[in-house]
């Protein structure tokens, strides 16, 4: 039960071992987090239906867990990008990033979801999810076997364990802006580059 | 072979002997079909339709020959009750591409022809609602013209020029301005830009809302929107429905999300490249979308490049057992659409990890499978794994779908949820084009294993399966059906599987590809899974076009829900089956 939570460093007796654990205030917020992640229930391409097999009985995420999928942002924690990233559908996904509430990690699944894959070079394809969302872990594969899944999971674990309550964003009195929500024009335009663009055309006046 | 085109020869004969003035023969090296004057389009399908019994167009596209400044519509049909394709093409010039559209004799021509003003920029007169389908509105060009490039650009063809060039590795994004895939028109400035693709991609949204049909009474329909990210729309597929209460009044689906330019990257590609991609298509069902790919290259090649026997075997057991895979599938995830969530999709899942154990042995890898070449399959079946499909096609799979039917078909809600919901009549379905489960549920026993057999289908002993009441209940039966027909095609392949070659040449990277166009399609898990290939002689497809199933049979969407309950709407989507990698490509 209190496996992983006790420091090493103090001795407790056989006798309530399980049941009294000596910790830090770091190591049980996090202990108490990495037990319970909540995916949500987004399924973009390929990649999904091995991420529901990895839900499903022969593999079973519920070991670490994860069982609970929530098809609402709002209940979850960890977005698992399972998909190729199309530009049509990236401002729902900025979207939902920023209607999660924090902690809140990104899983970037497969080929696709991390460069774009086979279909980088496609005209409707965004090479990365990267490119708009901050990632915390990558797994690579086309699609990935629910065992990667399963280790990529584990690697979000071992990032929670490293956390520390005194520094994590979203306790910072930082305010926590979102991630502009990128725009669909003649092709997609991120907010964000707007000084890059508007540089780029002032030099084009220039030189004209 | 010879004797099957003599018979297309003599229909053709017999339709340019009606119409002599309206239509000559496509003369081209390699082509086939009949070639039309755009301004007789019309009266000549109607004619067609309602006198030659071709009643149902199962595909439309178009072709961009750029160097003839021309732009062609292939229209392909067929008779519900069995028969070859019928090829039918319109030539328009490049500069005004206008076509009639055929949408009033044919609805199943709605979604195809948007889908191809959308990609090519041809323009259908008379459409009544021609707006992009895979883009947004307000996207610059027509992607798949021969003129447009996208923003990773890096040569005509595959393969592309050495990428470390002088040993310094180049990337396409560096030269890129802001490195990314992106491609602005000359002179855009976001500043002066006005935004108005919202809108335009909400367009369908606001005219559902601003009808009045009940002048006495004051009432205010609701416009809800499922989708794109929505637990039951099998991906990122978006319903828009406007409700009278709580019954849908009109429905417009919107899709595109996960577009991902198959066609355009494949004709990039060499053709033996495009077989990995076929996989990502509807990506339940690799092996099948293989087998679709294989054999309309296969067309192409000719004679030479059939596959031995072995491969024959190989191909259909492995065509089967994706269609088992997919069905199991596809009756856990509606059951997760009816309300019982997970628990049915479980058992079909255990089933699905069966079969991909199968596929991992012999191809390698678990669901892109990549396993079909042209002229056989790429290895032979491992050492052992026989016994074990014997095992489970003798054993196991029967005694799981007999499970999954005591569980399931006499469940209380189930029946009261699906019957009579949902339904499409035999007409309809023709209309729109329906093909596969679908089709087949609404009582036109038509499958082309039967009606018009490619590989040795015509050897095995099976019923066709077919139900006749149209509604969702009847498309989840008939799933039970052909999984069982299935199973004993199986059976009879499995104890048949001849020794010997499985590639009819040698292993190539390249083949001399002769100039032609050709049309292979299998009755996919889904229904009519067609490739349309237009070679000019390269390496590489001038023309490459997926006639996807699920894509197809949405288009009666709209005609199944209205007037049903927007709860009823979820399971109406699910009974459909539809993949969204092979709906938006």
């Amino acid at each position: 039960m209190t496996e992983g939570l006790n420091l090493p460093e103090y001795y407790i007796p056989p006798e309530i071992e399980g049941t009294v654990a000596i910790t830090t205030l770091d190591r049980i917020y996090n202990w108490g987090r990495r037990y319970s992640v909540w995916p949500m229930f987004f399924g973009l391409a390929c990649c999904a239906i091995e991420m529901i097999a990895t839900a499903g009985a022969r593999f079973d995420m519920a070991r670490f867990g994860m069982e609970i999928m929530r098809p609402s942002p709002r209940q979850c924690d960890l977005m698992i990008i399972s998909g190729t990233v199309t530009k049509k559908l990236v401002p729902q996904i900025v979207r939902l990033y920023n209607q999660m509430p924090e902690p809140k990690y990104v899983l970037s699944m497969g080929a696709c979801a991390s460069g774009g894959g086979p279909f980088k070079r496609g005209y409707n394809v965004v090479a990365g999810i990267d490119k708009f969302l901050p990632v915390d872990v990558y797994v690579p594969g086309c699609p990935p076997t629910p065992q990667a899944l399963l280790f990529g999971l584990m690697k979000i674990q071992e990032k929670i364990d490293q956390e520390s309550i005194s520094k994590v964003r979203w306790y910072s009195d930082e305010p926590d802006e979102g991630i502009p929500v990128p725009i669909l024009g003649p092709d997609l335009i991120d907010p964000r580059d707007f000084p890059a663009l508007l540089k780029k055309e002032q030099e084009k006046e220039k030189q004209a | 072979m010879s004797e099957q085109t003599a018979v297309i020869n003599k229909i053709n004969q017999s339709i340019i002997n009606r119409f002599p003035d309206w239509v000559r023969e496509d003369e081209r090296e390699g082509y086939e079909g009949l070639l039309v004057e755009a301004a007789h389009l019309i009266p000549f399908m109607e004619v067609l339709r309602d006198e030659f019994g071709y009643d149902s167009l199962t595909s439309v596209t178009g072709v961009d020959y750029l160097p003839e400044e021309k732009m062609e519509v292939v229209y392909h049909l067929y008779k519900s009750t069995g028969g070859s394709i019928l090829v039918v093409k319109v030539q328009v010039p490049r500069s005004s591409p206008v076509i009639p559209s055929l949408v009033g004799l044919y609805p199943g021509a709605a979604f195809q022809e948007r889908e191809a003003w959308d990609l090519l920029g041809i323009r259908f007169e008379g459409h009544p609602n021609l707006k992009r389908i895979l883009m947004w509105e307000g996207f610059e060009g027509h992607p798949l013209r021969k003129d447009w490039v996208e923003a990773f650009f890096e040569g005509e063809f595959k393969p592309y020029e050495d990428r470390w060039p002088e040993g310094k590795v180049s990337k396409i994004e560096t030269d890129k301005p802001l490195g990314k895939n992106i491609n602005y028109p000359e002179g855009f400035n976001p500043e002066t830009w006005i935004p108005d693709a919202k809108e335009l991609l909400f367009q369908g949204t606001v005219s559902l809302k601003t009808e009045d049909d009940d002048p006495g009474l004051e009432t205010e329909h609701l416009v809800v929107n499922l989708g794109p990210q929505h637990p039951s729309t099998h991906g990122v597929f978006r319903m828009v429905a406007k409700l009278e209460g709580e019954t849908v009044v009109d429905l417009e689906p919107v899709m595109g999300y996960l577009h991902r330019n198959h066609e355009k990257i494949g004709e990039r590609n060499t053709f033996s490249m495009n077989m990995p991609y076929t996989d990502r298509l509807d990506y339940f069902c690799s092996m099948s979308n293989n087998f679709g790919y294989a054999l309309s290259v296969e067309k192409l090649l000719g004679e030479k490049y059939q596959p031995p026997e072995r491969a024959q075997y190989i191909r259909v057991i492995m065509a089967e057992l994706t269609r088992i895979l997919n069905h199991f599938m596809a009756i856990g995830f509606f059951l997760n659409d009816l309300g019982a969530y997970f628990t049915p999709a479980l058992y079909a899942i255990k089933e699905r990890e069966l079969i991909l154990d199968i596929f991992e042995a012999v191809s390698g890898s678990r669901m892109m499978c990549n396993y079909f070449r042209f002229g056989g399959v790429v290895r032979d079946l491992p050492e052992g794994i026989e016994e074990h499909i014997r095992k489970m096609v003798y054993e196991r799979l029967p005694r799981q779908i007999d499970e999954m039917d005591r569980y399931l078909v006499d469940n209380e809600i189930v029946v009261s949820r699906c019957q009579g919901v949902g339904v499409l009549t035999p007409e309809q379905a023709i209309a729109y084009s329906a093909a596969g489960p679908v089709l087949r549920a609404s009582g036109v026993p038509y499958d082309i294993r039967r009606a018009d057999p490619y590989g040795i289908y015509d050897r095995f002993d099976f019923d066709v399966a077919v139900r006749y009441h149209g509604d969702v209940y009847d498309r989840f039966l008939i799933k039970y059906d052909e999984v069982r027909q299935s199973i004993r095609i199986l059976q009879q392949a499995i104890d048949g599987l001849p020794g010997g070659e499985i590639l009819a040449n040698k292993p190539a990277y390249k083949f001399r590809m002769p100039k032609g166009e050709s049309y292979g399609r299998v009755e996919g898990p889904k229904g009519e899974l067609g490739f349309y290939i237009v070679s000019d002689g390269t390496n590489n497809p001038w023309r490459y076009h997926v006639r996807a199933p699920s894509f197809i049979n949405l288009t009666g969407l709209r005609e199944m829900s209205l007037g049903e309950k927007i709860a009823d709407l979820v399971a109406i989507l699910g009974s459909i089956d539809i993949v969204l990698g092979e709906v938006d490509r």
